[in-house]
């Protein structure tokens, strides 16, 4: 008998994940031997990310595969990582006073971080369906304890058991589209099927169409689209802030690349089949995310729907199938990661023990009291509705141009339509800072850290939004 | 690099601003005049090194910006934008005099104030298309501000109405921009959003050049506000603080006008002569409405908002007559509603900020206690009227005759426009001015002061100036509304290589009815 042949091992390629393994495993370690002063974990962590944003440039000439074509080192996936990095960093920065002030006092913290983000790197490198399967449950177990850190408070549990429930049910419909399409194409790696389809001989099989609607469902629910987004308002609103920041850029990101691999780079042969099912997904997104906004009173279930209309503009860069598109989802999710980031940061700093100082409300008069904090409140919103000259607009523009280019010209006209909708909620929040009178002490402990990442989200916003283009010629390489 | 500094002056003021404390009222008031004052006086500079004899760009600047997508700051100023650009520093400079009395939140005002001339100076160099998108959006945020935050009662509903309609038409300009980039990569292989060369290259087949132009169209249309898309502009005007309803007035209406002038017509010729009937009935229908729904207002303030509504009708129907009188005369319209306009609102300030109101029938007699008031009141009345020898009537008698030439009909019924102007106006005048003075609250309301004549006065000189000697102004035009006829004339229409098709579409018969119509205008 033949022994199986065993693929060759690239440890250079996995770097990335290597290190971030280690460094996580480290954070556990060393939480045993310190005490209350969890500040050492936080340097071990951040080193951590640095280096795994390092090491990811170790490979030159990409794109390069290994693990027998299960796992590929790529532009997107280089520039994906990066992302990750950045946004887990973030997270970890703005984390630092939020626990403090909330008591969560674990360890485990900045370990499950680090873990997702090695998930993440998997997901947005993998070519193979289980390595794709891998990638997005690393990344949810992470996240489903994440959501649940505050055990002591009974919301933040049901976000837990909410996610966890809803995500369970929607890896099975993944795992269930994944099985078909091997049974139709007897492969799971990305490269062979999309050699089968380009044949043409599995084209309309009904297993392979099967597959790829149960597929789009799977993923729908990890992106929360619509009509799988159910979970992500009551989540976003009971996980704590720092994690639901992290959730809306860092995952989403990594999910929506596999997404595009396994849509636009493997099937686009097929793309009427499914580039329908996405439209429609994308355009009910982007009208229930934005509507649904517009009714919110609270901040975090505010910038949850909100979320939710952005996936349906990013979907846009999967259904034009385009190097464009794959360059405009990049440049988005960086741009995303600041703009998140930065109003989370803000709902941290307004944010009072206790899940206080939530409601939108709360924000009224806050341009008088702290002028910076509402002008940079009202960047990081206005920049999300996409107003020059900042990052959400660059990025919007791109997208747009990508999907014109394909001629998807009703898509785009819908997609600005919704545009203009949400500026009237990211208004609201404007119109409370500046427009109406405090109707109550904001006692702000403006601390440092997380002034810090508003900072560097300010300087990401603006930059990207006024001189993008050295980024975008590294996204469009 | 003139005009960049000259442009980006306000902005360096603000910022300025921004470091000085907030009790040195004075200083920060005196800081952003100077800085306003500054602009001006350097903007003149523009004018008297203007070549009036080109229609070329001229104090250009064109340096990379977003290289990868082809995109450059390129900005320079021409005939069409030259006396818009003056005009907006000139009015900035009277509007923060104006503004004088505003004591709440007096830097983050005057802020707001720098910030959105930066945003309106940009909007009239940039001949690059997302830079023209990107001042286009700038300036909605500090004027945003200055209406929600120092506004009227229902400033909020005003604000955001103001902005998502904005928002909404500027944002399909927005798609149409895309497609033309991608439409001259593909046509010219060089990717580049640059205006110059765009217009210059651009072969777009008719009907999706019908919907681009109904894009740009839109966005523009909103602005100006053409009927039926002028619902925000009685709400903003009421709502905004005096100094916010001139600039409003002034300047960000003619972004509209300016727009038609810079894109609708150079990137879309054959289209734009196949709306025209659309443009002018929604035009005409403008002028009528405007002025009528003036007639029947009871504030002030609403009546001189939809005063413009009628105005800029003219000025559009002057655009769409394809004809030199008609184009100069749209022009100088443009010029004369901001001064006009601009100069009423400033009244309409000055009595508010003595009575708190603005209701018609509160006041009357007012000539008797106000009567340096009355006085100017009386000439900027007259100049929105049209009256001979001030420059409502130079504006208006070119754009009538430009439009004659086409139709006769339309000038009829545009000029019934100038009939119920002289209505409406002389009738506010004589509630608020004449009659009995039969209001115990008006009886001892002191007249105008020393800083308000200061804002009124210039404003009547350039009322008699353009009205007794216009060639000045006329002159800048010239050059370049010559080259713009030249380019919307059908016997330059270019339905492009690729498009041969479209060639046969433009009928024999249109072309000899559009020569007329043209030749008739070039005497």
């Amino acid at each position: 008998m033949e022994p199986i042949p065993a693929p060759s091992i690239d440890l250079v390629s996995l770097a990335p994940v290597l290190v971030l393994t280690v460094f996580g495993i480290m954070v556990l370690v060393t939480d045993l031997f310190i005490g209350k002063n969890k500040s050492a974990l936080v340097f071990i962590s951040l080193t951590g990310l640095l280096m795994a944003a390092i090491s990811s440039l170790a490979k030159y000439d990409l794109p390069v595969y290994s693990f027998n074509g299960a796992y590929i080192v790529d532009h997107l996936s280089v520039f994906f990582t990066f992302i990750f990095c950045i946004s887990s960093a973030l997270a970890i920065l703005v984390s630092i006073d939020f626990n403090q002030r909330e008591g969560i006092k674990v360890g485990e913290y900045y370990s499950l971080i680090l873990f997702c983000t090695v998930g993440m790197v998997l997901l947005a490198s993998s070519t193979d369906m289980i390595m794709i399967f891998l990638g997005i449950e690393i990344v949810s177990i992470c996240l489903y304890v994440l959501a649940g850190i505050r055990r002591n408070d009974p919301k933040s549990n049901e976000a837990a058991l909410k996610y966890f429930l809803l995500g369970a049910f929607a890896t099975g419909f993944l795992l269930y589209g994944m099985a078909l399409i091997y049974g139709a194409t007897g492969s799971t790696k990305l490269t062979i099927i999309a050699e089968m389809i380009r044949e043409g001989s599995v084209r309309s099989e009904p297993l392979m169409l099967m597959g790829v609607v149960l597929l789009i469902i799977g993923f729908g629910f990890k992106v929360a689209s619509v009509p799988f987004h159910m979970w992500a308002p009551d989540v976003y609103q009971g996980a704590p802030t720092p994690v639901t920041a992290f959730m809306a850029v860092g995952p989403k990101a990594a999910t929506l690349a596999a997404f595009f691999r396994v849509f636009a780079e493997t099937m686009p042969e097929i793309s009427p089949s499914w580039g329908i099912l996405l439209y429609i997904l994308s355009v009910l997104s982007m009208f229930i995310g934005n509507l649904g906004a517009i009714m919110q009173t609270n901040i975090k279930r505010l910038l949850a729907f909100s979320s939710v209309a952005h996936v349906g503009y990013l979907l846009i860069a999967i259904i034009a199938k385009n190097s464009l598109g794959s360059a405009s989802l990049m440049f988005y999710m960086l741009a995303y990661a600041f703009m998140i980031f930065g109003a989370f940061g803000i709902v941290i700093l307004i944010g009072r023990k206790g899940d206080e100082n939530l409601e939108i409300e709360n924000y009224s008069g806050l341009a008088y009291k702290h002028p910076i904090l509402a002008l940079s409140m009202t960047i990081f919103l206005l920049s999300l509705g996409g107003l020059p000259p900042l990052a959400g607009f660059v990025a919007k523009f791109y997208i747009f141009s990508a999907a014109l280019k394909e001629g998807f010209v009703v898509l785009v006209v819908l997609a600005v339509l919704n545009s203009a909708i949400s500026f009237y909620y990211y208004l609201k929040v404007v119109v409370y800072m500046y427009m109406k009178e405090p109707i109550k002490e904001f006692n702000i402990t403006l601390s440092p850290m997380t002034l810090f990442v508003v900072a560097i989200a300010l300087f990401g916003t603006l930059h990207l939004g006024i001189f993008p283009g050295p980024i975008i010629a590294l996204a469009q390489y | 690099m003139f005009l960049t500094f000259l442009t980006f002056l306000p902005l360096v003021g603000a910022i300025i601003l921004a470091f000085i404390p907030r009790i040195e009222e004075g200083a920060i008031k005196q800081t952003a005049l100077a800085f306003a004052v500054a602009d001006f006086l350097l903007s003149l500079l523009l004018w008297t090194n203007f070549d009036s004899s080109t229609h070329q760009m001229q104090f250009e600047y064109n340096v990379p910006w977003i290289t990868t997508w082809g995109i450059s700051y390129h900005v320079g100023i021409d005939g069409i934008s030259l006396l818009l650009y003056v005009m907006t520093t000139f009015l900035t400079m009277i509007s923060i005099i104006a503004s004088w009395g505003i004591t709440k939140y007096i830097r983050e005002y005057m802020m707001a104030f720098l910030a959105l001339s930066t945003g309106m100076l940009g909007v009239f160099i940039s001949l690059d298309m997302f830079l023209f998108y990107f001042f286009w959006e700038f300036q909605l945020v500090p004027m945003y501000i200055i209406i929600g935050v120092w506004g009227g009662p229902r400033r909020i509903y005003a604000a955001v109405k103001f902005f998502l309609y904005t928002a909404f038409g500027s944002l399909l300009m927005l798609v149409a921009i895309i497609w033309i980039y991608l439409a001259i990569k593909e046509q010219t292989g060089v990717a580049t959003t640059d205006l110059m060369f765009i217009t210059e290259h651009l072969d777009i087949p008719l009907t999706p050049q019908k919907w681009l132009f109904m894009a740009f169209f839109l966005a523009f249309a909103i602005k100006v506000p053409m009927f039926p898309f002028h619902t925000w502009l009685p709400d903003a005007h009421v709502e905004a603080p005096t100094a916010g309803s001139v600039i409003l007035a002034a300047v960000l209406l003619k972004m509209g006008t300016y727009g038609f002038f810079r894109f609708n017509l150079p990137l879309f010729p054959y289209a734009s002569h196949e709306l025209l009937p659309m443009i002018a009935g929604l035009s005409i229908i403008g002028i009528i409405y405007g002025a009528l729904v003036s007639l029947v207002q009871e504030d002030l303030k609403k009546l001189v908002a939809y005063s413009s509504v009628s105005h800029l009708g003219f000025v559009m129907l002057g655009i769409f007559a394809f004809n030199h009188y008609g184009m100069q005369g749209a022009l100088l319209q443009n010029i004369n509603h901001g001064i006009s306009t601009g100069a009423l609102f400033l009244l309409v300030g000055i009595i508010y900020d003595r009575r708190h109101t603005r209701l018609i029938s509160e006041f009357g007699g007012l000539a008797k206690v106000m009567p340096k008031y009355a006085i100017c009141f009386m000439i900027i009345a007259l100049s929105s009227i049209g009256l001979p020898g001030t420059n409502g009537f130079v504006g208006e008698f070119l754009i009538l005759l430009g439009v004659f030439e086409v139709s006769g009909i339309w000038a009829a019924a545009a000029t019934s426009g100038v009939i119920f102007a002289a209505c409406y106006i002389l009738w506010m005048f004589q509630r608020v001015m004449f009659q009995k003075l039969e209001n115990p609250k008006n009886e001892s309301l002191p007249d105008m002061n020393c800083r308000e004549l200061i804002t009124i006065v210039p404003l009547i000189i350039l009322v008699f100036w353009i009205g007794l000697y216009p060639k000045p102004f006329l002159k800048t035009f010239h050059a370049s509304v010559e080259h713009l006829l030249t380019r919307v004339h059908p016997d330059n229409f270019r339905p492009g290589k690729p498009h041969l098709e479209h060639a046969q579409l433009i009928k024999k018969e249109d072309i000899a009815r559009l020569n007329e119509q043209l030749n008739g205008g070039k005497h």
